[in-house]
C-alpha cells in the first residue's frame, strides 16, 4: 500500500512535470525496467503507468524477442494420427500482449491497428507454408498458433484493461508468467485521439536470469563439455553417497 | 513451492518433481530399469520441453543406477564381464542412434517414431513377460516357472555363434556376440527414444540369454550407468539440454528410493517382480497406443525452431 501511495505521488509529480513542459502529450514508464529471474521466480507483474495532457485512449502492446516457430497439424493415416502438414512462422514475437482503455475497435480505425500491429490478429508473421495448403488452411494454422501461445500464457488476445484516473493518469499491470522467454522486450504505448495516433512512446524492458540460475545457464552454454562432466560426476556422487549411507543404517 | 529451472526456462512445483523422482527411483531399484520410459513422458506432461526432459532424465538415471549398482555389488549380484560387453554394444548402438534421431527430428516424425517404438517394444516385451510369469504366480508354484531358455535341450542358432565366453557369475557359456548385440539394440533405442533401455534389456537378458533374474538387475544397471552417462554428456555438448536444478531435485529423492527398491527386490520372489514389471510396461504401452489412435483434442503442435 505504501508503495502504491508513493507511486501515485510519483505519477502525479511526473504528470505535473509533463504538463509543465507543455509539448509532451504522452509520458509512460514501467515500475521496473529489469525483470530478474531468480531461482524462486514464478512469474511477475510489472506496472505500466503514465500520463496524458488531456482525454484520449491508450493502447499498449508488449512484444517479446522474436523467434521462429513451426506449427504442425496431425492427420489420420490408417488407424493412427501423425503429423502431416506444417507451417513455419519466422520473426514472430515470442510474447505478445495488448492492453487498452476501451475495446480497440471503439477508438482505433483498422488501418492504424494493422500499421502498428496492435492486436494479435494484426501481428505480421513471415509465413512459410507447405506447398498445397490453401490460404484458408494457412489461416487455420495461424489461429492455432495464437491459441497454443495463449494456452501457454505467452499471448494474450483478451484486452487487459488500462485504468484512467481523472482522464490524465493511467496505469495497468503487465503480467509475465514463469515460462516467459528471456531477452529484450518492447512496451509500446499509443495515445489515440479522434481516430488517430497523437503520440507514441516505446519503453524497453529487459527480462533475464539473475544469480545462480543465470550462472548455471551460462555454464551450460559456454562450457558445455565441462558442464556435462560435472553433471555426471554429481549424479554418480549422489548415487554413491546414498548407497554408502544406506549400508550403514 | 515453485522453483525456477534455468535450462528449461520455466518454474515447476518442487513437490511434484520430488514425487516423480521418488517413484521412479523406487522402480529403478526394484526392477533394474532406469525408469526413463516413465519419467520422460511425465516431465513433458508437467510442461518441461521434451529436449530438456530427455537430457535431464539421463543425468537422473546415472544417479539412481549408480546407487542401485553399488547396492547390488555388495550383494554380489553384478556380472562385470557381461556388463562390460553390454556396455560396449550400448556405446556402438547409441552412436548410430544419435544420427538416426537427428534424421527423424528433421522430418518432423520424431514424436511418432518414439510413440510407435514404445508401443511396439513395450507391448511385445510386456505381453511376453506377463504370459511367461503370470501362470507361475497364479498357481503359486514355489519355484519359478522354468525359464524358457534355461536347462538342456535348447541348443538353437544362438549357441552356434563364435567367440564363446564363460560368464561365471551368470553361469553361462555363450557367444559374446549375443550380449554385444543386445547392448547395441538397446543403445540404439536409448539414443532414439531417450530412455535408459532397461525395460528392454532386462527381459532380453532373462529370456534370450537365460541369466538368473537377481543377477540381471544389477548387471543391467551397470550397463545403464555407463550408456546414460555417455548420453548425458552428448546431450550437454550438442543440445545444452541438461537442467542441473531439475536433475538435482530428481536425484535427491531418487537415490534414496532406489535403495529402498533394491531392499524390496531381494524380499520379493522373482516371478512376482516380473509380473509387476510386465503389468507396468503393458500399461504404458496401452496408454501410448490409445494416444496414437484416439482423435486428439488438439490437432496442432507448436515447436520453437530457434531463439535468435
Amino acid at each position: 500500500m505504501i508503495r502504491f501511495i508513493a507511486l501515485i505521488s510519483f505519477i502525479t509529480l511526473f504528470a505535473a512535470d509533463a504538463r509543465a513542459q507543455g509539448n509532451v502529450p504522452l509520458v509512460a514508464d514501467l515500475s521496473n525496467h529489469l525483470v530478474a529471474i531468480t531461482t524462486g521466480f514464478s512469474g511477475t507483474d510489472v506496472l505500466l503507468f503514465g500520463a496524458t495532457d488531456g482525454p484520449g485512449d491508450i493502447a499498449v502492446v508488449v512484444r517479446g524477442p522474436s523467434e521462429a516457430e513451426v506449427i504442425r497439424r496431425k492427420g489420420r493415416q490408417g488407424p493412427i494420427w501423425l503429423n502431416a502438414e506444417e507451417v513455419a512462422f519466422r520473426d514472430v514475437p515470442s510474447y505478445y500482449r495488448v492492453a487498452s482503455s476501451r475495446p480497440l475497435a471503439e477508438f482505433a480505425p483498422q488501418n492504424l491497428l494493422s500499421r502498428y500491429q496492435i492486436g494479435v490478429e494484426n501481428v505480421r508473421m513471415n509465413t512459410v507454408a507447405d506447398a498445397g495448403l490453401e490460404p484458408e488452411e494457412v489461416a487455420d494454422f495461424r489461429k492455432a498458433f495464437v491459441r497454443l501461445k495463449t494456452e501457454s500464457n505467452l499471448y494474450d488476445q483478451g484486452l487487459g484493461a488500462i485504468n484512467f484516473m481523472s482522464n490524465r493518469l493511467f496505469r495497468t499491470d503487465l503480467h509475465f508468467p514463469s515460462n516467459v522467454p528471456t531477452g529484450t522486450y518492447l512496451v509500446e504505448v499509443y495515445l489515440f485521439r479522434d481516430g488517430d495516433v497523437t503520440s507514441a512512446e516505446i519503453v524497453p524492458l529487459n527480462i533475464s536470469q539473475i544469480g545462480a540460475s543465470a550462472d548455471i545457464f551460462d555454464f551450460a552454454h559456454n562450457f558445455a563439455p565441462l558442464y556435462g562432466i560435472v553433471s555426471i560426476l554429481l549424479a554418480a556422487t549422489a548415487g554413491w553417497v546414498a548407497s554408502v549411507v544406506f549400508r550403514r543404517t | 513451492m515453485q522453483v525456477y529451472l534455468p535450462i528449461a526456462e520455466m518454474s515447476v512445483n518442487i513437490f511434484i518433481v520430488l514425487g516423480l523422482g521418488g517413484a521412479v527411483g523406487l522402480l529403478s531399484g526394484l526392477f533394474g530399469v532406469g525408469g526413463g520410459f516413465l519419467l520422460t513422458p511425465l516431465l513433458i506432461f508437467i510442461g518441461v520441453p521434451p529436449a530438456v526432459a530427455v537430457g535431464t532424465q539421463s543425468v537422473q538415471i546415472v544417479a539412481s543406477s549408480v546407487s542401485g549398482v553399488m547396492a547390488h555389488m555388495r550383494r554380489g549380484t553384478v556380472d562385470f564381464a557381461m556388463g562390460g560387453v553390454l556396455t560396449v554394444g550400448g556405446f556402438l548402438g547409441s552412436g548410430l542412434g544419435v544420427w538416426v534421431f537427428s534424421l527423424l527430428k528433421k522430418s518432423g516424425h520424431i514424436d511418432l517414431t518414439i510413440s510407435l517404438g514404445y508401443v511396439l517394444f513395450l507391448g511385445v516385451v510386456g505381453g511376453f513377460m506377463l504370459s511367461e510369469s503370470l501362470p507361475g504366480v497364479l498357481k503359486l508354484r514355489p519355484a519359478a516357472v522354468a525359464l524358457a531358455s534355461r536347462g538342456p535341450g535348447r541348443h538353437s542358432w544362438m549357441h552356434g555363434l563364435p567367440l564363446k565366453f564363460r560368464f561365471r557369475k551368470s553361469k553361462l557359456y555363450v557367444s559374446a556376440l549375443l550380449p554385444l548385440g543386445i547392448g547395441f539394440l538397446v543403445g540404439l533405442l536409448v539414443a532414439t527414444m531417450g530412455v535408459g533401455g532397461g525395460f528392454l534389456m532386462v527381459p532380453a537378458m532373462i529370456y534370450l540369454l537365460g541369466m538368473p533374474t537377481q543377477i540381471v538387475i544389477g548387471t543391467s544397471l551397470l550397463q545403464i550407468t555407463f550408456v546414460t552417462a555417455n548420453t548425458a554428456l552428448l546431450q550437454s555438448v550438442i543440445n545444452q539440454s541438461v537442467d542441473l536444478v531439475l536433475a538435482l531435485l530428481l536425484m535427491l529423492v531418487a537415490v534414496i528410493s532406489t535403495q529402498i527398491g533394491v531392499r524390496l527386490s531381494s524380499k520379493v520372489k522373482g516371478e512376482y517382480l516380473r509380473v509387476a514389471l510386465a503389468v507396468l510396461i503393458l500399461g504404458v504401452a496401452i496408454r501410448l497406443a490409445l494416444g496414437l489412435v484416439i482423435t486428439p483434442d488438439e490437432l496442432f503442435t507448436l515447436s520453437t525452431e530457434s531463439n535468435p
